[in-house]
């Protein structure tokens, strides 16, 4: 009765034929005649698939070989030759993220020769490396600092570079390139162009003037940068950055004038314990709480409550578009309802779908619409002047410090979110002040806005919104329990990893219409009968994917509602998370947060009581009422494809 | 760029992908042609041309900034490529890149100013039994004296 | 048609009728052609000496839908012109030659990737494959051969040195930067657009239709054991009469210079700006893949030319040319660089050089395509031969040391 398809997200669409994945032709089976090899790595037998990579079959069998410019996300380079290996009877060293095993070859990873070539290469980039470990914000966490201790590099045997050679490009408010630092891994090019299919990084000129650049070597504020922040989570070293805001908030929290609030997000609870040396997946909502007070933060918010409220506003949005399209057939062009709250995905769509604009739904993101309410609503209540309070939002993501700075945002008459705050910095922040953060006890939120439900906490993770949004809108409409419908409440269908997901829900049954929505229809029965079709799509090139069927015609032009979010793995993969990141890391932090949020008391967004507070005191037209249309929903803009 | 110059240029891409196809591996031929007509590649051209193969413009500027016989900016309509591989510069180059810079007026890498001609080294031309040589645009011209290379000039503008 | 200069030589610039070579070709089979080359024993001559039988029959067993055959016309080596000699007075041999592998390999496109710098040449190139379809040379059914089509185009590149490189070439014809790419998988099994490619060299092809007309025997009776044939050299330099000749393998370098009217020569770099240089000392060795290999150039200095001017003009070449994505020769060529300029203002010390040197061998070892395996031949052999005048000043051609 459900039906399910889901697709293969392959990040490698554009890499040359040599850097994808080898696909050798393999029998059924690896252990029929022709799909192993046994191969021996310093003088140890082991048999592998064939086309395994040296360094995949050295991974396996616990072998280190160093390596800079590979990552498990993107498609090989083999450009930095630290990870080379000697083979023999071969007269030069092969890099052994790019050979594929397809002999009985003997490989040794660590004679002479090979050492010797490595500690030449780290030599060579550390001397072209302009910029000192103690000043830069990756001090401890640098590949190129960890490689150059591992070879115990310790003068400058090739000199060293006196001048910087580029200026710091800081023009985007989320991502600052320091080229400086750069040493040409191009992890970022692959990423922007074969990951996130975006396109904004490019290897320029040639020779020793090589560098990576935009395009006319343009500041990225002018070029078509979504602000997604994947090149800064890859980078390996402080080449590129997110815009940091700490002294600026240091500043407002020393004032005794202002009221300094911060909001914090899912997802950055689920990962700061790594910034602390906590293996991936310990969420650390509580011991935050009390970390951030104990900085100096006035009060402490949980953006979930503002989850739930999206998912209120934005379910009902989708309500009223299905029932304009399908009762009144009027505005057929907004379905399906695309989600909004992922500002990297909002750019991407301005800039290379802007005529799909009435497509998004108009609700602001979780953390803009708490800015608003913080400065009325609670502003209201406590009687504090608007202009004096300051708020902080941490996120997991580098393009909210864009999307605090658009100039639309200031419905509040204030600029509603006055800074945006990733991961990683916030864990620089607690960690000046001397907090351990994992040995600190738990503590909750603080009123008015405290409880937030189960829903509001899956935002995190790629599928989140659209099992919060199923959640609430198959409550309200069958009137039945979601509990007989999906086995604790949990919607499995739209979770998981792959890169695009479609599943339909047939309305076999309708219920009566709650109270808030009287006033729009007298009953459901418009809906029954009707299959509810939606998709989950995660990282901007599935969203390509995407959209391009919807171009078309195809099967996701009839959807009615579909999750975009522009990073892979969701929120929790975001731009401004703890560096290293891979698959396996995400994974654990999604685990993370499914698992947080079934411990709770209240796992539907329209169940919070403070929700239906909200709404019977401050925003009395109910949920897309004309009050919620001033407030909590936005207006989008069509931008250039090429230039910004 | 006036309107009536995007217009024709977007004109003349139309019919340059027409001509060879819209993959990849006819970028570079695009680029050739439009290199040739106009002796450099905008910034418009770059945008129309990714438009078309589906790629994004950054790609085409990273492309036209590796090779040395492409530009992003603009140059004079002759463009001077003096040899300075060894074989040339044994048979004293420098003799040549001299006059060619006295009678211009200008020295390498730069453009006159009413932008007839700009001066360029390049690498081995191929001619090293008949140096020292140079190229203008794609006419070569070997066994230069200082007085034949500047000869040559004028030959080719006349 | 009527040479513009006469030429002697023992293969390539012996008598040669238009079509001779793929006449005879198509009267045997693919594994006899397969036989012919591999009995020829011949090499690639654009430097690398990679045997030609392997890669066509690698070629040939490879199973795609498409293949295609590249002739390598991309020769920027300083020093060398002999495939443009061949280009503009033996196009018969070089087509024929790509002829002839499309039919040994089973492909129906062949592509000549022709310099940026040779433009002038194309109009005649395209003039003389026009001439070749006309006499059913080119396009389907060739000669008569049932099934067997071929045809040519003319790519041109844009200046890149690095380009000459098999794998860069065939990322440039894809639209790309000319970036060398990781190997395996080699072109012949995953070249142009993933389809098995043979890249082989101008003179390499223009050999095949002798080679087919005379036997692979016959080709084996020049030269020596290993190097099997004749070559072409470009002589420039310091010599009376610069040009290019074809002699036979196995010829010794005074021989080579009393050939060409060089006098009071001091060095020879055999090999072109990635080659080595050779001292007076050692110009009784044999250019031969038992001594040294080389795609060709040979450049003369005689005994006012200043050694360290020379590596630096060859240092500041690849400097410019390297493609700049591996780090060993990207910035180890601008290490080398800024070595050779520091012994030319006199603030080098032997320590640091020897630094260098062992920076070189690690680029020989660890760079990512031949460029970067290869630039470093000339630093090393330069301060290796030459040290007397280089570091102590003295006069280089009295000892020739």
């Amino acid at each position: 009765m459900k039906m399910e398809m889901q697709m293969e997200n392959k990040g490698n669409g554009r890499a040359p034929v040599s850097q994808k994945p080898h696909k050798i032709e393999l029998p059924l089976h690896p252990e029929y005649i022709g799909g192993s090899v046994k191969v021996q790595i310093n003088e140890k037998e082991i048999i592998v698939p064939l086309g395994t990579t040296i360094l995949e079959a050295c991974k396996k069998n616990n072998i280190h070989i160093p390596t800079l410019c590979h990552h498990d996300d993107l498609c090989i380079a083999g450009v930095c030759r630290v990870c080379v290996v000697e083979i023999e009877n071969m007269r030069t060293l092969q890099a052994s993220c790019a050979f594929p095993i397809t002999a009985p070859i003997k490989i040794k990873t660590a004679t002479p020769m090979v050492r010797k070539a490595r500690k030449n290469i780290i030599d060579l980039l550390i001397s072209e490396h302009y910029g000192e470990c103690y000043s830069c914000f990756r001090n401890n966490n640098c590949e190129l600092q960890s490689l150059a201790k591992e070879y115990g590099v310790d003068h400058y045997n090739f000199g060293h570079v006196q001048k910087p050679r580029f200026k710091i490009d800081n023009s985007s408010y989320s991502v600052v390139r320091d080229m400086d630092k750069c040493i040409l891994c191009k992890r970022c090019v692959r990423t922007c162009i074969d990951l996130q299919e975006v396109g904004v990084l490019e290897a320029i000129g040639r020779g020793d003037s090589t560098h990576i650049g935009t395009f006319f070597d343009k500041q990225l504020s002018d070029v078509i940068c979504i602000n997604c922040g994947q090149c800064i989570n890859r980078c390996p070293t402080g080449a590129l950055r997110a815009n940091d805001p700490r002294d600026e908030i240091w500043r407002a929290i020393d004032d005794p004038k202002k009221h300094v609030v911060i909001q914090t997000a899912p997802s950055p609870r689920a990962a700061i314990g790594e910034e602390f040396g906590l293996e991936a997946g310990h969420s650390m909502t509580g011991e935050l709480n009390t970390a951030l007070r104990r900085i100096g933060f006035d009060k402490v918010f949980d953006t979930n409550f503002t989850a739930d409220l999206t998912i209120m506003e934005e379910g009902t949005e989708l309500i009223l578009r299905l029932y304009n399209a399908l009762v009144k057939s009027e505005n057929l062009n907004k379905i399906p309802q695309f989600t909004s709250c992922s500002p990297g995905w909002v750019k991407y769509l301005e800039h290379f779908y802007p005529q799909y604009i009435d497509n998004l739904s108009s609700a602001k993101s979780p953390q803009q619409m708490f800015g608003t309410l913080i400065k009325t609503f609670y502003a209201q209540e406590e009687n504090i002047n608007p202009a004096d309070i300051v708020t902080i939002a941490v996120m997991p993501c580098s393009a909210k410090k864009f999307e605090c700075n658009r100039p639309e945002m200031v419905d509040s008459g204030f600029k509603d979110v006055d800074f945006g705050l990733t991961t990683r910095e916030l864990a620089q922040m607690i960690k000046e002040t001397g907090i351990f953060l994992p040995e600190l006890p738990k503590s909750g939120f603080d009123e008015p806005f405290g409880e937030a439900s189960g829903a509001g906490l899956i935002f995190g993770a790629t599928g989140g919104v659209m099992e919060a949004a199923l959640r609430t809108v198959v409550e309200l409409v069958t009137g039945k329990k979601v509990e007989n419908l999906f086995e604790n409440a949990n919607i499995t269908p739209v979770r998981g990893f792959e890169g695009i997901r479609y599943v339909e829900l047939p309305i076999e049954e309708v219920g009566d219409v709650p109270e808030m929505y009287k006033k729009y229809f007298s009953n459901w029965n418009w809906l029954k009968g009707a299959t509810l079709k939606v998709a989950v799509a995660h990282g901007t090139a599935n969203a390509k994917k995407v959209m391009e069927n919807i171009k078309a015609g195809g099967i996701f032009s009839e959807c009615h509602f579909i999750e975009f979010m522009g990073c892979p793995g969701g929120c929790i993969g975001g731009g401004g998370q703890p560096i290293p990141t891979n698959a396996e890391i995400r994974a654990k932090r999604a685990e993370a947060i499914y698992k947080e949020e079934e411990g709770l008391p209240i796992r539907k967004s329209h169940e919070n009581p403070h929700i239906a507070y909200i709404y019977e005191n401050f925003l009395t037209d109910g949920p897309c009422g004309h009050k919620s249309h001033e407030l909590l929903h936005t207006k989008y803009i069509k931008r250039g494809e090429y230039i910004a | 760029m006036l309107v009536f110059e995007k217009t024709s240029l977007a004109k003349e891409i139309e019919q340059l992908i027409e001509k060879y196809g819209n993959s990849r591996s006819s970028l570079l031929s695009i680029l050739q042609e439009i290199q040739a007509n106009h002796r450099y590649i905008s910034d418009y051209a770059q945008q129309e041309i990714a438009r078309h193969l589906c790629i994004q413009p950054v790609e085409v500027y990273s492309v036209i900034s590796f090779y040395a016989f492409l530009n992003s900016e603009p140059k004079g309509r002759n463009i001077v490529r003096i040899c300075k591989t060894i074989s040339c510069d044994m048979k004293n180059k420098m003799s040549i890149v001299k006059a060619v810079e006295r009678e211009l007026g200008i020295k390498i890498g730069e453009t006159t100013s009413d932008n007839k001609f700009t001066i360029e080294y390049t690498n081995c031309l191929g001619l090293c039994d008949e140096g020292p040589a140079m190229a203008i645009n794609e006419r070569v011209f070997t066994r230069l004296t200082p007085q034949t290379a500047v000869e040559n000039l004028h030959k080719v503008v006349g | 048609m009527k040479k513009p200069k006469v030429r002697n030589g023992k293969i390539l610039f012996s008598e040669y009728t238009l079509g001779e070579g793929v006449r005879k070709a198509l009267t045997l089979s693919r594994e006899d052609i397969l036989f012919e080359i591999k009995d020829s024993k011949l090499k690639g001559r654009g430097g690398a000496g990679f045997p030609v039988s392997t890669k066509w029959m690698l070629g040939a067993a490879a199973i795609a839908e498409r293949k295609y055959i590249i002739c390598n016309a991309d020769e920027g080596e300083p020093g060398t012109f002999k495939d443009r000699v061949l280009l503009v007075e033996y196009p018969e041999l070089v087509f024929e030659g790509m002829v002839i592998a499309g039919y040994a390999i089973g492909a129906k496109f062949g592509i000549l990737y022709l310099r940026g710098e040779y433009e002038y040449i194309r109009k005649s190139l395209q003039d003389f494959l026009e001439l070749m379809r006309k006499e059913n040379l080119l396009g389907k059914n060739i000669l008569g051969k049932e099934g067997f089509d071929f045809d040519i185009k003319i790519h041109l590149g844009s200046s890149a040195y690095v380009c000459g490189e098999e794998t860069a070439l065939i990322e440039s014809l894809e639209g790309h930067r000319g970036e060398a790419r990781n190997r395996p998988p080699y072109p012949v099994n995953t070249g142009f657009r993933g389809m098995p490619t043979s890249v082989n060299n101008v003179e390499t092809l223009s050999c095949v239709p002798h080679i087919i007309l005379n036997g692979g025997n016959w080709f084996k009776n020049f030269g020596t054991e290993k190097s099997t044939g004749t070559k072409l050299f470009s002589i420039s330099g310091d010599c009376e009469k610069p040009d290019v000749y074809e002699w036979e393998w196995g010829i010794t370098i005074a021989e080579m210079l009393e050939k060409v009217g060089a006098k009071n020569t001091k060095a020879v770099q055999i090999g072109g700006a990635s080659g080595i240089c050779i001292p007076k000392s050692q110009f009784n060795r044999k250019i031969a893949y038992e001594d040294i290999p080389t795609g060709g150039s040979i450049i003369i200095f005689d005994k006012n030319r200043d050694m360290l001017k020379i590596l630096k003009n060859f240092m500041e070449f690849f400097v410019e040319e390297s493609c700049g994505q591996c780090t060993p020769c990207r910035i180890g060529n601008t290490k080398l660089l800024e070595g050779v300029k520091m012994i030319e203002n006199e603030k080098y010390t032997f320590a640091y050089l020897d630094k260098l040197k062992d920076l070189g061998k690690t680029m020989q070892i660890a760079s990512k395509c031949g460029l970067g395996q290869s630039s470093p031949n000339s630093f090393i052999s330069i301060l290796e031969n030459f040290k007397d005048e280089i570091f102590y000043h003295e006069n280089g051609d009295a000892n020739g040391k």
